[in-house]
Order: C-alpha cells, then sequence, then structure tokens
C-alpha cells in the first residue's frame, strides 16, 4: 500500500495519494525515480494530492520537487509536516 | 500488451491536401460575433452540421487580427473538417477566410449578411450546407499508418497527481509515437516557468532554443506588465492549490512531463500556426484549456490528449479530447469525463509503460471514431485567443 510518492530520492516533499491521512499515522512512501520504499509518520491532516515534507525546512531553504527547485521555504517545516501555500512561495512573478 | 506502432495503423479521412483526419464534420463557421445566429440557424436547418459560434472578429487590428484569420482558417482546413460554410457580416473579412481554406482543396463557401439581412443568407447558406452534408455522409474511412496522426497534448485543472500520473503517461505515449514520424505538440507558456531550462535543453539546436527562449520571454513580459500580484490566484489556479500545487514552479515541472523523456523540442511555433513537419512542436500558447485546445486545432492537430487531475472537463467542436486522470478521488467523482484511469500508477499496480499503452490503446480508438467522454458529453468549447483591445 503506497500511501505517498517521491519523485526523487533528493526532494524534500513527497504527494500523499490517498485520502483521509491522519497526523500520527505512519505512511509507506515510494520513491519513483530510484524505485525504492520510505516511511515517515505524518505530522499533520494531509489531504490527498498535498505534500508532506520528509526533509526539515528553515525559512529561506529552496524546496526540492523533481530534483528541481519549486520555491522558497516562508515558514519553518518539520518532517511529516503538510507543506503547501501556507509554508512555501513561489521565486518567480 | 505493447503494441507494434511501426506497423500500425488508425482509419481516417484522407483530404484533398493528403492530410488524415479522425472526425467529419461540416462546420458553420461564423467570421464575427454578428453572424453567430445566422450560423446557428443553418446548423439548426441541416443536419450533420455544427456551428462554431465565438464573441469577436470586429475591429481586431494588427497581431490579434492575423492570429483572429490564422484561427478561423485553420479550423477551417484541420483535417477533422470535410468541408465548411462561412458567414460574415461583409464580404471582404469573408472571402478571406474562405480563401485560406480553399487553400487545402476542401469544398468551402462564404457569404456576407450586408446587402441580403439574415433569412436570406440563412436560405442560401442552408442550401450549400445541404449539399457538404450530404456529401460527406459519403466520404469513407480508409488506413494511414500512426505517423500520419497529428497529436496534441495539453493539461488542465492540474494537481499533484498530474505531475506523477497522467503527464509521464502522456509523455510515455509521445516518447513511443515519435519515432513513427508522428507530428505532436505541446504549449502552455506561462506553465513553463520553472522548468523552462528544462525544455531549452531538449531543444534539437540552438536556432530552435532561442526561438523557445523568444516566446517564453515574450509571455513573461507581458505576465509582468500586467500582474498586479505573484500571480498565485491564477496560476496555480485555485483548482490547482486545492489539488496540491503550491507555486508556478511545482506546477511547470509537472506540466512538462508530458513531452517524455527522449523526444526532441524540434520546433516552435506562433499561436495557431502549422508545423510544417514531423517532430514535437512547441506552440506559444495560453495555458486556459479551451484558448490553448482551440489553437491546436487550428494548427492542424487531429488528436488531444488532456490529462487532469482535479477534473478539467473541457472538450473542442472539431478536436477528440482524450481526457486522462490519475487522481483516484476524481476518478470515482468524475468518471464520466475520464477516458482513460491511470491511478492505478500511484499505487504502484500499473508501469509508465502500461499507463503509455493504455492511453495510445484509446487514442486509436478514438481516432478510429470511438467518441470521447467530452464529445459525448457535448462540449464543444471554442475560445479564441485575443491579444490585445479591438480598435
Amino acid at each position: 500500500m503506497i500511501d505517498f510518492v517521491v519523485h526523487d530520492e533528493g526532494d524534500s516533499v513527497g504527494v500523499v495519494v490517498v485520502e483521509g491521512v491522519k497526523a500520527g499515522e505512519e505512511l509507506t512512501g515510494w520513491v519513483m525515480d530510484q524505485n525504492v520504499d520510505i516511511k515517515f509518520k505524518a505530522a499533520s491532516d494531509i489531504p490527498i494530492g498535498h505534500k508532506l515534507a520528509i526533509k526539515a525546512m528553515k525559512a529561506g531553504d529552496t524546496v526540492i520537487k523533481y530534483g528541481t527547485d519549486i520555491g522558497k521555504v516562508v515558514e519553518d517545516i518539520d518532517t511529516g509536516e503538510h507543506a503547501h501555500v501556507h509554508n512555501i512561495k513561489t521565486k518567480r512573478w | 500488451m505493447s503494441q507494434d506502432l511501426s506497423t500500425a495503423t488508425f482509419s481516417g479521412y484522407r483530404r484533398e491536401n493528403g492530410r488524415v483526419g479522425v472526425r467529419n464534420h461540416v462546420i458553420i463557421l461564423p467570421v464575427d460575433d454578428l453572424s453567430n445566429a445566422a450560423c446557428e440557424a443553418v446548423a439548426n436547418n441541416i443536419s450533420g452540421t455544427m456551428a462554431l459560434p465565438h464573441p469577436y472578429g470586429r475591429l481586431q487590428f494588427g497581431e490579434d487580427l492575423e492570429l483572429h484569420f490564422r484561427t478561423l482558417i485553420g479550423t477551417g482546413s484541420n483535417p477533422n473538417v470535410a468541408a465548411v460554410v462561412v458567414i460574415g457580416i461583409e464580404n471582404g473579412w469573408t472571402q478571406k477566410i474562405v480563401e485560406g481554406i480553399a487553400a487545402t482543396g476542401k469544398p468551402v463557401t462564404g457569404f456576407g449578411i450586408e446587402q441580403h439581412g439574415d433569412h436570406e443568407t440563412i436560405m442560401e447558406a442552408s442550401k450549400v450546407a445541404k449539399e457538404y452534408a450530404q456529401w460527406a455522409s459519403e466520404l469513407r474511412r480508409e488506413e494511414a499508418p500512426i505517423g500520419e496522426l497529428w497529436v496534441s497534448t495539453k493539461c488542465g485543472e492540474s494537481d499533484t497527481t498530474s505531475g506523477c500520473g497522467s503527464n509521464p503517461t502522456v509523455g510515455n505515449a509521445f516518447d513511443k509515437l515519435y519515432p513513427h514520424g508522428s507530428t505532436l505538440l505541446f504549449g502552455e507558456t506561462s506553465e513553463i516557468t520553472g522548468g523552462e531550462h528544462l525544455v531549452a535543453e531538449r531543444c534539437r539546436n540552438d536556432e530552435v532554443r532561442e526561438r523557445f527562449m523568444f516566446m517564453f520571454n515574450r509571455y513573461q513580459d507581458l505576465i509582468e506588465r500586467f500582474k498586479t500580484s505573484d500571480l498565485s490566484d491564477s496560476q496555480p489556479t485555485k483548482g490547482n492549490i486545492e489539488g496540491g500545487l503550491t507555486t508556478i514552479e511545482e506546477k511547470a515541472l509537472g506540466n512538462i512531463q508530458k513531452i517524455g523523456k527522449e523526444c526532441l523540442v524540434d520546433g516552435v511555433l506562433d499561436k495557431a500556426e502549422t508545423p510544417t513537419g514531423p517532430g514535437l512542436w512547441f506552440m506559444d500558447s495560453s495555458s486556459a484549456a479551451a484558448e490553448m485546445v482551440t489553437l491546436a486545432a487550428a494548427g492542424g492537430y487531429v488528436v488531444h490528449f488532456f490529462p487532469t487531475g482535479q477534473g478539467n472537463i473541457i472538450g473542442n467542436p472539431i478536436l477528440p479530447v482524450i481526457k486522462l486522470c490519475a487522481n483516484p478521488r476524481t476518478v470515482r467523482t468524475m468518471s464520466e469525463h475520464v477516458d482513460v484511469d491511470v491511478s492505478g500508477l500511484l499505487r504502484k499496480e500499473m508501469s509508465p509503460g502500461e499507463a503509455g499503452d493504455k492511453l495510445l490503446e484509446c487514442m486509436f480508438r478514438t481516432a478510429n471514431g470511438r467518441l470521447t467522454a467530452a464529445e459525448a458529453l457535448g462540449h464543444r468549447e471554442f475560445v479564441l485567443t485575443r491579444l490585445y483591445e479591438s480598435a
């Protein structure tokens, strides 16, 4: 059972692919490019499609997904926490 | 089961100019907003014809007018269209559209409403439309090699499942079609923001790369000129954000999964331009679904791959739009809109190659005549791109 997927092992976030993830649940993740499974505990309730942090990040850090820069951290994010518009912003426009 | 594409064929309508279409529409095409009523009346009179109403075509000028003409001529010239009746308020611009479409060799006749009125125009246009509809009904499909099928792609209401499921599925299908001489298309210029360096790396040569970066920077300048915020209400959309996409960069990196891992970008087109050879083409275009798909149809594409995450429901009057989705919630709640369910990818129940094959199987069935979900549901969004205000 896959609860979240990660594009590349260097990424700082994964994507929840099941509905109804609650804080405290043990999740199984699939790192697609390297085809390995990893385990993480959810620290927040996370809706399907939304991201969880698999690395702890500080404000000002760059968020990596697909092995590439997807924006900057604007509020510290701990591992397992919901990572979205409340703590990540674009570097463009 | 993976199909041998080198010998694969589809069944389509070979047009006068040699191109092959997969639909056999007779369209009643308005030059301008004022002519919609007459076009719709003709389509009501004559079975087997379809009006394409739209809100523009008056007092446009310069590049915006050229784009208007190019889009209407391209739409009428598309091989999914057997014959065209053009109606405009004035004869001059009407004939310009007629002449553009006539270059393909297909039957086309134009009518100007001034000095005739709606009644006489509708009567005369209906007579021609009836002849075209009966003539088109006797055309027969013939087998054509897969390389003659022009396939475009654009995603919509994307979410994070698009980037890891449905978009890579299109990429896998494009990688499989590309070696067989297919003419492929992607676009959505603003939605490449954050991944433009990756597209630039995939360009065949420096000339293509420079043209791509010119188009990319032109759109960035437009956004910089008119933006009032970081565009986080529009790009990503509220639907994208609801689906978990956070920034334009993240959306873009998911978006460009659609061009696969192996195809090169062989050429760059301005809006509604037609490719001049096989390969993967980039078309400068809006990321709004109906606008981009309308431009792809005007460019001559005959089948469209449309991955969605949160459930965009778009269709097009002449270009069959195949929807694929990897989000299990959307597949469950909006199943009537989904042609290809690839949600198994995210559960490791399906490999990317199997997902690509499933999409290609649907592509063949669609090309051979099966209606897409959007066609069956009556989605005919025909949306012209405007560059600026009318005079």
